[in-house]
């Protein structure tokens, strides 16, 4: 089986047909269902149509036009996070909003509503899109802004491709000094301190972000690492971009994550800063892509591959939920490497199906396991639907139907603007299960 | 800065290519069939620092439309300092054992025209005594094997081409690039299963061509591992090899 057009997480790992558009003004095939897909980078199963066709745009990587004065790109759907940087990035403009990865299409993080860790003060990806046009399936063509069509702006933004294929996007950029970033990172000992951390660096820095040890217990739980920082500013040095190509070449036969690598890899990791806190300054590729460093890392899960588990919950709740979700992870003795905490701010999305909301979130990843795996995921869904929470679809390969409709009261209405000849695995999941 | 026609400049690896020279500020003229296409590649390179972009439509069988394009790009951009020749079709083999005529008229394009073309702008750089001419060929034409001996050899020739054309130009310090592409995940090969780890993406291959061009290397093949595959292949005696599956 090809595994071109497969989910970065892997699992569920399904047979499904791809075409590629080539050109902006490709028609779409005809008498069909399929998905409008971007560079595959979600994890779960929204960027998958199993058993059925996805339409893939990573071929449409035309830049459009760009205004160096004002910061206004406007670029084919297929366009990566990565492309942009580099053409932009050396003229003073950076993205707006990043994921912590690079490789993800334009397209995609329209789709996804993505955020990054700057949340807390420009909110998601769609926050900073200005327009983009929708191919429906009926091969109508439709400019979307927050004044032209803007309810299908909004349907769209976080909309799972669901209401059509993107084919261009038009974002304001962040104006930038230079590429270096000035960053402060604090070993703390517990989960009241990262949040009282937090809440101290909210003001005075962009980009907030911790890395918990998630196997840490008692009186340390929640300990970790807190990185803050900002751009830098002025001629400063220029650190360089670290540039050692690593990979993983092959497909492990199992997972090389598991308890034992696990404990080491956390202990090691939260050991590595011998001081409280540290200050460098750093580009910004291992800063905000510390991961795209290693080519196919997803590798790493064997081939059964890997789920996320990312959720928010509202400030009230959240040092509670947190807690009780470490403590039931440890439990099942299901460790997870890369857990990441970050404190949402409030400004709102213009996203009808958008994930962040204020409050804090987690993100987890766990080799997958079959059963358990779900059995550990029911019992973290328990504590995200009484805190009043919510998941994000793009790490999500397991959600409840009944759970999204709770965590996504816009669902009903969005199906007013979903294209009748969409969908997804997801989608079928949550919205359209069989008896 | 730079001032390159490029001819074939809608297909992928071309477009490739010419990404990573527009954020360096290069000049482009741009010569394909199709207008519309052209006109997304002119704005992708504006938009990326190309400093200026003009284009041109030619087809590839009509060899005096092919000199043509060369002068008017000369004449938009006031000079050249390099071509880079992009353009080709993929014939269907059993096709082309059927329909003689066809076999034929593969080769016209793929071949023919080429040497037509880079005999043309090989006048110009040597009375310029300076410049590049970067054709793009395939590790096809070092072999012929039944399964694609008509696009093979059309390559062979242009490859054969190059080389005598290189020995002629070395003096007046004009470099001439052969560039063979291994397989590449493009719209061309659209036919393919492209697993496996011999696929290659356009991206790794503009580069790879970008940086030849830089080092006035002669030959490359690209990604760089087709070399020793191609050794490989090229040592097989033909006892043996006329009897493999390929």
């Amino acid at each position: 089986m090809s595994d071109k057009y497969v989910s970065w997480g892997r699992y569920p790992f399904k047979n499904q047909k791809g075409v590629d558009l080539l050109w902006r003004d490709d028609q779409l095939p005809v008498n069909t269902n399929f998905l409008p897909q971007g560079n595959a980078r979600s994890y779960g199963d929204c960027c998958m149509n199993a058993d059925g066709m996805v339409v893939s745009t990573h071929n449409l990587k035309h830049f459009i036009s760009f205004d160096p004065e004002t910061g206004v790109l406007r670029c084919e759907a297929g366009v990566l996070l990565k492309d942009i940087l580099d053409v932009v990035e050396p003229q003073g403009w950076f993205v707006p909003v990043t994921p912590g990865t690079k490789f993800v299409s334009v397209g995609g993080a329209v789709a996804n509503d993505v955020h990054g860790k700057n949340h807390h003060v420009a909110g998601t990806f769609g926050c900073h899109v200005r327009s983009f046009e929708l191919l429906r399936s009926d091969g109508a063509r439709m400019v979307c802004s927050p004044s032209e069509n803007p309810e299908m702006f909004s349907a769209t933004i976080g909309g799972l491709g669901l209401t059509g294929v993107i084919v261009w996007v038009e974002i304001q950029l962040k104006k930038i000094a230079n590429s270096a970033i000035d960053l402060e990172t604090i070993k703390y000992s517990n989960l009241n301190e990262f949040f009282s951390l937090s809440a101290e660096s909210d003001a005075n820095y962009e980009y907030t972000v911790a890395w918990i040890d998630c196997l840490a217990r008692g009186e340390q739980l929640g300990r970790g690492h807190f990185m803050r920082g900002n751009h830098a500013s002025g001629n400063r040095k220029k650190p360089s971009r670290r540039s050692l190509p690593l990979t993983v070449p092959i497909d492990p036969p199992v997972s090389l994550v598991n308890a034992f690598s696990l404990k080491l890899m956390n202990a090691l990791y939260y050991n590595r800063q011998r001081t409280r806190s540290k200050q460098t300054i750093v580009h910004y590729d291992p800063f905000f892509y510390p991961l795209d460093g290693v080519k196919n890392w997803n590798r790493v899960y064997g081939p059964k591959g890997f789920l996320q588990y990312q959720f928010v919950v509202p400030a009230e709740n959240s040092a509670d939920a947190i807690r009780e979700t470490l403590d039931r992870i440890s439990a099942a003795n299901c460790g997870s490497f890369l857990a990441v905490l970050k404190v949402f701010g409030d400004k709102p999305s213009p996203g009808m199906l958008s994930f962040p909301r204020p409050g804090a979130t987690l993100a987890l990843d766990f080799p997958f396991q079959g059963e358990k795996t779900h059995a550990l995921f029911n019992q973290l869904d328990e504590i995200v639907v009484q805190a009043n929470g919510a998941i994000y679809p793009a790490k999500d390969a397991h959600m409840k139907p009944a759970h999204f409709r709770q965590y996504y009261p816009n669902a009903e209405r969005f199906k007013e603007f979903k294209d009748p000849n969409i969908t997804s695995s997801f989608w079928q999941r949550v919205m359209e299960p069989s008896a | 800065m730079k001032k390159w026609l490029i001819v074939g400049a809608t297909s992928a690896i071309a477009e490739a290519t010419v990404r990573v020279w527009a954020t360096r500020g290069y000049s482009f003229y741009l010569a394909a069939r199709d207008t519309r296409k052209l006109e997304i590649v002119r704005q992708d390179l504006q938009s990326r620092g190309a400093v200026r972009v003009e284009t041109g439509t030619f087809a590839a069988d009509q060899f005096d439309q092919l000199t043509e394009v060369f002068d008017q790009a000369k004449t938009a951009l006031d000079g050249l300092d390099g071509i880079l020749i992009a353009y080709g079709t993929l014939p269907d083999q059993l096709h082309c054992e059927q329909d003689l005529e066809l076999a034929q008229k593969e080769i016209r394009t793929n071949a023919l025209s080429v040497i037509h073309l880079c005999g043309y702008a090989a006048n110009y750089f040597e009375h310029r005594k300076t410049g590049t001419i970067a054709v793009i060929t395939s590790v096809a034409g070092d072999r012929g094997r039944k399964s694609n001996y008509v696009y093979g050899a059309a390559k062979g020739m242009v490859g054969i081409f190059l080389q005598g054309l290189r020995n002629r130009l070395s003096s007046c310090g004009v470099s001439v690039l052969t560039i063979k592409p291994g397989f590449v995940d493009t719209p061309m090969t659209h036919e393919f299963d492209k697993t496996g780890p011999l696929w290659a993406q356009p991206e790794i291959i503009g580069e790879g061509i970008a940086k030849a061009v830089d080092k006035r290397r002669n030959v490359v093949y690209l990604p760089w591992f087709w070399s020793f595959i191609m050794l490989i292949i090229k040592s097989v005696p033909e006892v043996i090899f006329k009897r493999l599956s390929l």
